[in-house]
């Protein structure tokens, strides 16, 4: 007696609660590994998961084992040369318990355990307990994108919408409503013409009788099977698909001060930020706003490697910044995320018109995070931002960074959950 | 078998399988095995995809488990592997229980199909069925009910405690799960309904039991100090795990069942470890027979054939012992050749057959090989059956490793001189208590601070690597509750100990 099988379409991952549970266990060592990984990243890259490696001995599972030493005895296959009592020099590095060649078995093996985790798990772990800011606002706006579903039905439309089944269901109604005077004439001639003797008498009665319903009969006939009146339609109607749209607005400092260092600094930022957004929405645009003296919008790849010298006017690029606001995304439909990289070098004389364009712009951002690379304190324009913190609380931040070693940590700081 | 030798229509010509084309071989695969007296649980043959074989891979070959980290680490290690290319996956695995589960592949040929169907269904199955450390330590009829009863079980507990809860009692007990093996004692097979009464049983039984370690009342004769000093269990106990079970004086119940799984799991598979070699040995013998009975009735091409060889001859190839591809004796190899050599013994004995294996030598086969298969493990089966001429064929030879001389040295080869040798201490290479350290429950110091003392035997003087069993002795202290001590003897003589008390751990 035997059964055979087909398990492959079974649901997968019977592995996955196990699984899970590893990555539970295991999730600050991964969480480590994550931070290290996002070097070398590509900001809008779309992942297909990371590669995480985490110490194997921290992942052992302990059990008794020998260890090295004692006297052992081996068997091994293969022999060629060797008689009794050749003495073989103990063969460097596997003086242990292990004879030749079973050293496999045994030992450190790989010093690192590395497994896959998927985009989820990655972002999941990288973002763990942080949150965006005012979330909510505007979350279900975006109203230009519609899906059609079925909306009932309609008596006019397109020949390949036609409901058959409703079509037909009024063509019998219509036959049934148009002809039951007739009908019911016809049968109550049919039971005349029944009744009547079969005398001479009723003869010509007989024939006048069956030339009438000779004529009811054709004239039930003449009603069409189907009429244009009878055709229906499938209805469809356009309904809105809500969803969630962020853009993010990536400005960035790229006078003579900024080196490539520091800029390497900002890149990894905007990654974070990138991915933390692209978490949170279904689509998030990416807007790279460049500036010194004056600003430009630029792809990645100019953002971050073209070179500028000259002197540094922040206003310029809070300008642009707006005026593509209002050109491409409108605050109805767009979540809006500013980030801002910079040395905190300013002209002096720019300090109140930032302000002013911060205020203006602040109130249309969901968020707005400033970060300021550099080893000295207070800059220009951390002293510009520092009463706008104060006036918004709620929609800006701004953080200092010093190091590579810092922008998680700052990345973190400013997104932290808010405890209720 | 005279009777069918007329030649026959080849069953397929083409390399993809079809499921009825499966069905085709498996029926005249179950003929011929029928022919040739092989004794066999129903089969289920499942057609498995690779993501699960690996997680056939991850639980142990289990249909069922309870969940765990480590299965989880178990599965990413194998699919890092897999996804690199560092490994290949087995064409099969199968599992014993009643009806005996095989899982085949879908990527493998339909050769290979019929190669794993009488590898798996017809050899191991038989071997499940008839070996003597299955039929006594395995109960193939209540597996999947207990599994289902345990994952039930740990599920709950993870419900009431809280899965870090249960996985620190799972971790504890993983880590003495090779020590958690009755090797004596006939368990009593129990359906999914007694099993969950008797747990319940248990739990209130058990909790008053545990208060024999905590009685304060003085015993009569304790008292004017003539009685001598008991040691508490009377005698050292080897099943860690169950003494934890029983006399734990911290644990809840829920703690008790949950070792109680553990143990019982690995007493499940404690004799799959002790007949690895025999088992693929059989079913090696019995694919490459039937396969070759097919081909004799004209049921296969010649294509069929030459592919199946190909296969064979991979799995059964050894390495000698200087090649890069060495990593010790291939059981399959052994084990096959260890089979066909009995054959021939008993088909064409030579006079050293005759006088090594005078109650053997010229028997009928079937009749010996059955036996051979039924009433041995690994150990015994080659101290009994291991032939100067199969030594030779391989050329075995002793190496002696001795941590007090600086070299090895080659203590026997395949000569007059050397094959008892050869034969006794590869026997002792598959004796489970050579390969893992031979650890008991020594004594609790009942009167005073109850530690729990351990003894491990030093065979031929071989420590305890040092790390792990730190780790291990932590695990064991959190099950026991109070200190634990592991000392290492050898001739009486403490050698070294590991102490974990409860003040270095709060410490640490």
């Amino acid at each position: 007696m035997t059964f055979l099988i087909d398990r492959r379409s079974n649901p997968r991952q019977k592995s996955a609660v196990n699984r899970q549970r590893f990555l539970r266990r295991y999730r600050e060592r991964i969480k480590e590994s994550v931070a290290e990984n996002l070097r070398g990243r590509q900001i809008a890259q779309d992942g297909r998961g990371e590669k995480i490696s985490i110490p194997a001995r921290d992942t052992s599972e302990p059990v008794f084992r020998h260890g090295p030493g004692g006297r052992t005895t081996h068997v091994v296959p293969g022999n060629e040369e060797f008689t009794r009592g050749d003495r073989i020099p103990r063969p460097k590095g596997a003086g242990s318990g292990s004879g030749p060649g079973q050293a496999s078995n045994e030992g450190e093996g790989l010093d690192e355990f590395v497994f896959q985790i998927n985009q989820q798990e990655f972002l999941d772990a990288l973002f763990d307990d942080m949150e965006l800011p005012n979330l909510t606002k505007r979350q279900l706006s975006g109203l230009e994108e519609f899906k059609r579903v079925k909306g009932g039905f309609a008596s006019d439309g397109a020949p390949s919408n036609i409901s058959i089944v409703r079509s037909m269901r009024s063509a019998t109604a219509r036959r049934i409503a148009l002809g039951a005077g007739k009908r019911t004439e016809l049968r109550r001639l049919e039971q005349e013409l029944e009744a009547l003797d079969d005398g001479e008498a009723s003869l010509e009665q007989r024939a006048d009788l069956e030339q009438r319903i000779a004529d009811l009969r054709e004239r039930l006939a003449r009603i069409p099977f189907i009429d244009d009146v009878d055709i229906r339609y499938h209805r469809h109607i356009k309904e809105p698909i809500p969803h969630s749209k962020a853009v993010m607005f990536c400005l960035m400092d790229v006078s003579g001060s900024m080196d490539q260092a520091t800029k390497d600094l900002a890149k990894r930022f905007y990654i974070l930020l990138y991915l933390f957004l692209s978490r949170n929405y279904d689509k998030t645009e990416v807007v790279f706003i460049r500036h010194h003296t004056a600003a430009k919008e630029v792809d990645e790849e100019e953002f971050f490697h073209s070179r500028e010298t000259g002197g540094t006017v922040v206003s310029s690029a809070l300008e642009l910044m707006k005026s593509v606001l209002e050109a491409r995304y409108s605050p109805t439909e767009w979540n809006i995320y500013g980030a801002q990289a910079s040395d905190g070098d300013n002209w002096p004389n720019d300090a109140v018109r930032c302000t002013e364009l911060i205020n203006q712009l602040l109130p249309l951002c969901q968020y707005y995070a400033y970060v300021e690379i550099t080893d000295a304190g207070n800059k220009p324009l951390w002293q510009t931002y520092g009463p706008v913190r104060e006036q918004w609380a709620d929609t800006f931040a701004m953080q200092h960074i010093t190091g590579p070693g810092d922008i998680y940590p700052v990345f973190h700081e400013l997104f932290r959950k808010q405890s209720a | 078998m005279s009777a069918q030798s007329t030649v026959r229509e080849p069953l397929s010509t083409e390399s993809d399988w079809t499921f009825e084309l499966l069905q085709d071989y498996e029926r005249e695969i179950a003929r011929i095995a029928d022919n040739f007296g092989l004794d066999t649980y129903p089969n289920q043959i499942e057609i498995i995809n690779s993501e699960q074989m690996m997680d056939a891979y991850a639980s142990s070959a289990m249909p069922i488990n309870y969940h765990h980290w480590s299965f989880g680490k178990h599965f990413l290690s194998v699919q890092n592997s897999y996804r690199r290319g560092h490994m290949g996956l087995a064409y099969e695995i199968v599992f014993n229980s009643n009806p005996c589960i095989a899982y085949l592949m879908e990527e493998n040929t339909l050769t290979m199909q019929a190669l794993v169907i009488a590898h798996a269904s017809y050899g191991h199955n038989s071997f499940f069925k008839n070996n003597y450390m299955f039929r006594t330590w395995t109960d193939a009829e209540s597996i999947i009910d207990y599994m289902l009863f345990a994952r039930k079980f740990i599920a709950d507990c993870e419900q009431r405690h809280g899965v870090d809860e249960v996985e620190r009692v799972l971790d504890a007990c993983h880590a003495l799960m090779m020590h958690g093996v009755d090797r004596y004692k006939r368990p009593y097979p129990l359906s999914l309904d007694e099993e969950k009464q008797r747990q319940l049983e248990r739990e209130e039984q058990l909790q008053q039991q545990v208060n024999e370690l905590w009685r304060t009342i003085p015993i009569p004769e304790a008292a004017d100090g003539e009685r001598p000093m008991q040691r508490f269990p009377e005698e050292p106990q080897e099943n860690i795990l169950y003494f934890l079970e029983k006399n734990a004086p911290l644990l809840e119940p829920w703690q008790r069942e949950v070792i109680r799984i553990v143990r019982k799991i690995s007493q499940y598979l404690y004799p799959q470890r002790q007949t690895k070699v025999m088992n693929e040995g059989w079913a090696c013998f019995w694919h490459f027979h039937i396969l070759h009975e097919l081909y004799r009735e004209g049921l296969v091409t010649d294509g069929f054939m030459l592919e199946f060889l190909q296969y064979h001859t991979a799995v059964i190839y050894q390495p000698p012992f200087n090649s890069p591809h060495y990593s010790g004796i291939n059981p399959y190899t052994l084990g096959y050749s260890m089979m066909q050599d009995l054959k021939r013994i008993c088909d064409s004995p030579t006079d050293e057959d005759r006088q090594w294996f005078p109650d053997i030598a010229g028997s009928p086969w079937q009749e010996t090989l059955d036996f051979a298969m039924r009433d041995f493990k690994d150990e015994s089966f080659i101290l009994q059956f291991l032939s100067p001429r199969l030594i030779r064929e391989l050329k075995l030879f002793n190496v002696e490793n001795d941590a007090d001389k600086d070299h090895l040295e080659v203590t026997a080869i395949h000569d007059e001189w050397g094959y008892q040798a050869i034969r006794e201490s590869l026997s002792a290479s598959y004796d489970l208590g050579n390969l893992e350290p031979y650890i008991q429950v020594y004594n609790v110091n009942v009167r005073g601070d109850r530690a729990l003392t351990l003894r491990h035997d030093m065979h031929n003087g071989r420590p305890l690597e040092r790390e792990n069993a730190e780790e291990v002795v932590r695990h064991l202290h959190q099950l026991w509750g109070f200190d634990v001590i592991l000392e290492s003897v050898s001739d009486d003589k403490v050698m070294s100990s590991i102490v974990h008390s409860q003040l270095a751990s709060t410490e640490a």
